[in-house]
């Protein structure tokens, strides 16, 4: 019986220490079912999350993360601090408009969702700066993994296609025709 | 493991002797309650994952002129309304009347296309186009590519939101699914 337990126990503590934790979804999305099933892969992927109108992105990797901000704030002319970067780092999705991503940096994450700072990411043909998040996220994935990123989208199932179209076309504007779009599991055909 | 001497050293004599209590635990809820844990992590840490859907879309800025012509009787072409209705037809816009229906009839209406292409052909692959329109939702969107992986319709579907044309427009504002 001792070693029974001994060895379950060794088991239970290395399945909660490799389940990662889930990161809150700032952005609440109910993603529509589908029969497919392949996985969605961890490494290198960009997540869109649409919802309400709003656009949230979020980058895997905190690497790439911090590489993305790197060059947001070079394009942007805004300076990060080491403290800032590190941060961004274990940040989830976000849905700030890059001028108060300073100031959603250094909030808790309680207060993200409260403040209401996270109106989503604008991507008008004005201020673009989806497009920039994205371009600048695949270029540090090609420069430190030297892959290509794979963009997922992760869609309301009640948000309107022509919002869901806008976004899909400023992916198409950087040459990306193929991407994913992230569904629920579903059982067999019913 | 949990068992302790308990006897109170080598003294000669039973006088001074303490009492003997026996310090066994039972370990069998423990070990239940840790199998329990075990089944619960290794279960959420497999399962909780998403699905990818992966769809491709026609390049915009291709200008090669070498593009394969579509034989109309081949084509199935869905169009995604409103109210979580589809429009379907055969053939070219305007000359056949699309059929409305709702997203639990589509899947038969797909196979028996398919079918009927099969057959008329000679074993050619029914060609679907997908022209989700504004009073679409994206849950349509997703449900239409779901069918037609679940009627196995190999070939890539064309999905196609810039050309609506103006009969399929008047056809749908008619049905009151746009």
């Amino acid at each position: 019986m001792t070693a029974m337990c001994d060895v379950s126990f060794l088991l239970l503590t290395f399945f909660i220490l490799t389940a990662t934790a889930r990161q809150p979804d700032p952005l609440d999305v109910t993603i529509p079912s589908s029969t497919y099933k392949l996985k969605v892969p961890d490494l290198d992927m960009g997540i869109l999350s649409i919802g309400k109108g709003k656009v949230f992105y979020e980058i895997v990797g905190k690497d790439v993360k911090m590489s993305t901000l790197d060059k947001m704030g070079e394009k942007y002319s805004i300076k990060f601090t080491p403290e800032e970067r590190e941060r961004f780092g274990v940040i989830g999705a976000f849905g700030v408009p890059v001028q108060s991503l300073k100031q959603f940096i250094m909030m808790s994450g309680d207060d993200r969702t409260k403040s209401g700072i996270a109106t989503g990411i604008p991507a008008d043909s004005t201020n673009n700066q989806l497009a920039e998040w994205i371009l600048q996220s695949r270029t540090s994935v090609a420069e430190l993994h030297g892959t290509s990123m794979r963009i997922s989208i992760k869609g309301d199932a009640q948000e309107e296609y022509p919002a869901v179209k806008k976004i899909v076309d400023i992916l198409q504007k950087q040459k990306i025709n193929k991407f994913s779009l992230i569904t629920s599991a579903e059982g067999d055909a019913k | 493991m949990a068992e302790l001497d308990t006897s109170g050293g080598g003294k000669k004599g039973k006088k001074v002797r303490s009492k003997k209590a026996n310090t066994k635990v039972d370990l069998t809820a423990m070990v239940d309650l840790a199998f329990l844990l075990i089944t619960f992590f290794m279960l959420t840490t497999s399962l909780s994952k998403p699905i990818a859907m992966d769809i491709a879309k026609p390049d915009k800025d291709d200008k090669s002129t070498e593009k394969n012509e579509l034989r109309a009787s081949e084509t199935m072409t869905i169009l995604l309304g409103k109210n979580n209705k589809v429009a379907w037809y055969m053939g070219e816009a305007g000359k056949s009347t699309p059929n409305v229906e709702s997203f639990s009839d589509v899947r038969k209406s797909i196979l028996d296309n398919k079918k009927k292409v099969a057959e008329t052909t000679g074993g050619r692959q029914i060609i679907m186009v997908i022209k989700p329109t504004s009073g679409a939702t994206y849950k349509n969107f997703v449900d239409i590519m779901d069918e037609l992986a679940i009627t196995k319709i190999t070939t890539a579907p064309a999905i196609d939101d810039e050309n609506i044309t103006d009969a399929e427009k008047d056809f749908m504002k008619g049905a009151g699914i746009l």
